[in-house]
Formats: C-alpha cells, sequence, structure tokens
C-alpha cells in the first residue's frame, strides 16, 4: 500500500498528463483513500482552466452580443437573439457533441487561407482536443447565457442615469464606459455570479461527452467516475468531488463578492442588488 | 419498409435515403425520441409530486420535518448535478439489493463489499438472475426516473414553497375568518391560487428538465445521442447503406429537436401564464382584467 505522500507525489499533478508522477493510473484493489483525494484534486486544475479561461473569454464576447441585441438595428439585434436562442435553447451536451463531431471532419492538415501575397494556414488538429475544442464550446455557451444576463441588466439601466450621461453631452464610447457599462455590471452581477458557479459546474461534461480523454488527461468528475468504476463503490468518490465542488463555489461567491461589493460602492447598502445563490446547473 | 428497399446497393439519390432513414436501425432511433417524451412524461409528475412533498414538509408545524425538507432540498441543490445523476442510480440500486440481501439471506455470513466487487446472495440480485433483457432495460430507466425526480423534485420543492407564500397573507387570514381549518384553507384559498405565482419558476425547471433528458445516455441506456453516435459513424462498404462520418448532422438534428422542445414549451407556458393570471390579485391579472372591460 502506498502512503498518502507517496500517492500525493505519484497522482498530485498527474491531470497535466503522464510525465508528471505516475504513468498509469491506479487499479481495482490498489486504490487507496488517498489516491482518490489526490488525482481528483489535480483533476480540479482542468475544471479551473475551463471556467477561468472561457468566463475570461466569454465575458467580452458577451458585452458586444448584448449590445448587439440591444441595439436598434435588426441587423444587429436579429442575429444576435438567434445566437442566444440556439445556444441557451439547446443542451450543452449535445453541442458537446455536434461541436466534436464538426471538428473532427476539418482537414487534419490545416485549413489555407489565402490572403493574396501570403497563405496563412490555420491549425485545426487542436480543436478535436478538450483543452482548445471544448473551451471553444464553452465560450460560445457561456457567452449566450451571459449575454442574455447583460441584456435584461442594459434594459433597468435607471433612466435618470442615462439622462443624466446625456445632459453632460456624454456620447458613444464615453457614455458607454461611464455610465452604461458600469450600470450594466453592476446589476447583472448578482446573476453573473451564478452563470459562473454553473459554468464551472459543467465543465464536468467536457470529458463525459465527445471529447476523448488522452493520456487519461481529465478533469474532477472524469476521475471520479474512473474510480467508481473500478471499485464499484460511489460512496467515496463522487462525494469526495462534491465537496471539491462546492469548495470552488465557495471560493466563486467570495470572488465575486469582493466584485459586487466594488462595483455598489456607490450606493447605499439598501439599495444594492443582492446575490442570491441560485443552483440549476443542467444547461 | 419499401418494396423497392431490398437491394440497397443499386438505390440512388432520394430512394437511397428513404431507404436509408427507415431503415430498422433508423427506426430504433425513432423510438428512443419516444423514450425521450417518456421520460419527460414521467419524470415531470414525479419531479411535481416529490416537489409537492418537499414544500409540504417545508411548511409543515412539525420541526424534524422541516428539518429533513431542508436537508433535501439544500443538499439537491448544492450539490453538482451530473454527480447526483450518476451517484442516485448506483447508489439506490446497490441499498435496495443490501435490504434484500438482508431480508433474505439472513445466515449469508460473507462480507458483501469483497475488494472491489459488491456481491449480495443471488435471491437478492435486482432485476431477478434470468429476468428477460427488457427488465434490465425497464430497472435502469426506472432508476434514471428516480434520479431525475429526486434532483428535480428538490428544485420544485423550492419553487411551490416561495409560491406557498406569495399568496396574499390576507386571504388566507379571511378564510380563517370563516372559520376554516388550517387545512382547509390551504385546499382552498393556498392550493388553487399558488400555480399562478409557481408558474415562471416552473417553466424555468421544466426547460432544464428538458436539457438534462440526454444525460439518459450516461446511465447506459440506449437512447438518442446513443443511436445518433452508433448511426452517424463512418460505414464502410460492409454495410448495407455505406457512408461517410455523418455524426454531424445526425448531432444538427438533435440540436434542432431539442430547439424546438425548449421553443414550443415557452410558447405553452406563456400561455398557460396568461390562463391562470385571470382574475388574479396581480399586475398581469390586472392588465387582463383591464383589457377585457
Amino acid at each position: 500500500m502506498r502512503t498518502c505522500w507517496e500517492s500525493f507525489e505519484a497522482y498530485g499533478l498527474r491531470a497535466l498528463g503522464r510525465d508528471y508522477g505516475e504513468r498509469l493510473l491506479p487499479r481495482g484493489l490498489d486504490i487507496t483513500f488517498c489516491d482518490q483525494v489526490f488525482l481528483i484534486g489535480s483533476g480540479l486544475m482542468w475544471n479551473i482552466y475551463f471556467a477561468g479561461l472561457a468566463i475570461a473569454i466569454g465575458f467580452g464576447l458577451a458585452v458586444g452580443v448584448a449590445m448587439a441585441r440591444f441595439s436598434q438595428n435588426p441587423w444587429l439585434s436579429r442575429p444576435a437573439s438567434g445566437f442566444i436562442f440556439v445556444f441557451r435553447g439547446s443542451p450543452l451536451f449535445i453541442q458537446f457533441f455536434f461541436f466534436y463531431a464538426a471538428f473532427v471532419l476539418l482537414p487534419r492538415s490545416g485549413i489555407d487561407i489565402p490572403l493574396g501575397f501570403v497563405t496563412l494556414t490555420v491549425d485545426t488538429s487542436a480543436l478535436t482536443t478538450a483543452q482548445v475544442g471544448g473551451l471553444f464550446v464553452l465560450v460560445l455557451n457561456t457567452t449566450a447565457y451571459s449575454a442574455e444576463l447583460f441584456h435584461g441588466a442594459l434594459q433597468s439601466i435607471p433612466k435618470g442615469d442615462l439622462e443624466a450621461a446625456d445632459a453632460y453631452g456624454m456620447q458613444g464610447w464615453t457614455k458607454f464606459r461611464r455610465v452604461i457599462f458600469p450600470n450594466m455590471l453592476r446589476l447583472s452581477w448578482p446573476s453573473y455570479t451564478n452563470e459562473a458557479i454553473f459554468l464551472t459546474h459543467s465543465t464536468t461534461l467536457v470529458f463525459l461527452s465527445a471529447f476523448p480523454a488522452r493520456q487519461q488527461v481529465g478533469e474532477a468528475f472524469y476521475y471520479a467516475r474512473y474510480f467508481v468504476d473500478q471499485t464499484f463503490n460511489p460512496f467515496v468518490a463522487y462525494p469526495l468531488v462534491a465537496a471539491y465542488f462546492v469548495a470552488l463555489t465557495l471560493l466563486i461567491v467570495a470572488g465575486y463578492g469582493l466584485v459586487g461589493r466594488r462595483l455598489n460602492r456607490h450606493l447605499p447598502q439598501a439599495r444594492r442588488p443582492r446575490f442570491r445563490f441560485r443552483p440549476q446547473y443542467i444547461r | 419498409m419499401f418494396s423497392f428497399c431490398s437491394d440497397p446497393s443499386v438505390l440512388e439519390g432520394f430512394d437511397w435515403f428513404a431507404c436509408y432513414l427507415t431503415s430498422a436501425t433508423h427506426l430504433n432511433f425513432y423510438w428512443a425520441f419516444l423514450l425521450v417524451l417518456v421520460l419527460l412524461a414521467v419524470t415531470a409528475p414525479a419531479a411535481l409530486g416529490m416537489g409537492m412533498l418537499g414544500a409540504l414538509a417545508l411548511r409543515a408545524r412539525f420541526l424534524p420535518l422541516v428539518a429533513f425538507g431542508k436537508v433535501y432540498v439544500n443538499i439537491v441543490r448544492g450539490v453538482p448535478d451530473i454527480v447526483f445523476f450518476l451517484f442516485v442510480p448506483i447508489a439506490l440500486g446497490q441499498g435496495l439489493e443490501w435490504m434484500l440481501h438482508q431480508a433474505r439471506c439472513p445466515d449469508w455470513t460473507e462480507p458483501i463489499r469483497q475488494g472491489t466487487d459488491f456481491l449480495v446472495c443471488p435471491e437478492a440480485k435486482l432485476p431477478p438472475n434470468g429476468s428477460p433483457q427488457w427488465m434490465y432495460t425497464a430497472y435502469s430507466f426506472g432508476m434514471a426516473v428516480l434520479a431525475f425526480a429526486m434532483v428535480f423534485g428538490a428544485f420544485v420543492a423550492n419553487t411551490l414553497h416561495g409560491a406557498m407564500q406569495a399568496v396574499p397573507r390576507a386571504q388566507v387570514e379571511t378564510a380563517e375568518a370563516y372559520g376554516m381549518s388550517r387545512r382547509q384553507a390551504f385546499r382552498r384559498v393556498v392550493l388553487p391560487q399558488m400555480w399562478v405565482y409557481a408558474l415562471p419558476g416552473l417553466s424555468n425547471i421544466w426547460q432544464i428538465l428538458i436539457k438534462a433528458t440526454p444525460l439518459l445516455f450516461l446511465l447506459g441506456l440506449q437512447d438518442i445521442v446513443y443511436w445518433a453516435r452508433e448511426l452517424g459513424g463512418q460505414k464502410t462498404s460492409l454495410f448495407s447503406y455505406p457512408h461517410p462520418d455523418w455524426r454531424m448532422w445526425y448531432f444538427l438534428a438533435l440540436l434542432v429537436l431539442y430547439l424546438f422542445l425548449t421553443w414550443i414549451s415557452e410558447r405553452v407556458f406563456a400561455w398557460l401564464g396568461r390562463r391562470l393570471s385571470h382574475g388574479q390579485a396581480t399586475a398581469a391579472g390586472e392588465r387582463l382584467r383591464k383589457a377585457g372591460a
């Protein structure tokens, strides 16, 4: 039997690849409790990777899509509404399958884009890996969900604030940067916190669906499932992964709470929008 | 299916597709769509029932019952659902087998968990040894329904509890002033009126339930995702209908199906909301009254 320290050395970084720690995962009777703690814990870094990058990229895109949806111009608002409808109306699980099947069909050697004087070769083989392709799907998905939240917030920006901006002669970019954007963010922040939590939880779907876990590199839930398959005992690995996710959720709530406080620092206590935990994970 | 399908290798164009899309495996695929609808039809009332029980427990005046309701709602809502969907069927299956084992084989001395095996005596196996294949399918489908009902029951319990609280307090007090008991007031005043407050929450949960149905695939059932993968994969000339990798198109079809389902239920819930708002003391009800007058 391994000691806990040996398990940590063997599996603490295993999710990075088979060069980091043991090549093979523990099997059958050889599995100790510490193995489960550390291997599942090491998988958590991919959950953080997927969630962190998807939220960071999706945030910028979502602001754009929300502004497009809010615009008076039907050429902007129609496609934006369509995009939001498609990604919010269908299961993320199926989206993963669809995009993986589509990425597999892309030519493996890359796509040549002739730009006249030089030909640009776009490498497409990375898209069939979870780390790039899965992230791509997650970004599109969170963009749609966040854009819907931001759009709702844009609609409820206080009229007085907009009139005050007009009175100061603000226009275009200045008005957006100084009045619209901060208000939108402030109003949508409680629900955006929930969105970040759901997204983090739905990163468990990446390796469950189409994308392959090469070299048995996966996220926390992938390893939990591996252990349940090996030991046929769901009462250790699943509660462990649940506990990890509860801890991650608490971290997100705390971090977003700090930002929310800053966004609302000019308001009296009673008028600050409150965060309410509304967990409905499946998307 | 059609008479001209007897030799697929000579077919071309439209005929080929007509035969291909009606082959025996494709009929299985279409039956799997029915499975999704059956799952929705069975799970929705089950979750509503669980939710109603949960909401009643949260409202009860008996403290342990309230505590039980709170623990149920908060645990299920606080843990990622995917974990629950995979955990409940295995845990419940092992739990049932363990109970049967205790009841039917009291003199079995060997431990149940031997290393990586979960061994109960043959009489305690579920479904019983030698059952036909459909029993196994029905058993895993039943487990899936239970898992769905547990998870969504907790969501529904929360929504219904909020809706019960939202019925104007004055109306309940009026009912009590007329001499109705607590139970009568609940049945005659709260229960008929709470739905208009519950509807937005329930509609949201229904949409989530629709989008959760492909998770059946993870429980090993031959559902639409399974068949889409099977049928879409590349078929060599060994098969009657050879074709390249068409999985993308199959999943596109599933995507469109789900979009259609969510779109149509949005419509239905909007209609239902208008119906339920009739004569209610809410803004929507007031608008309907003015429009009618």
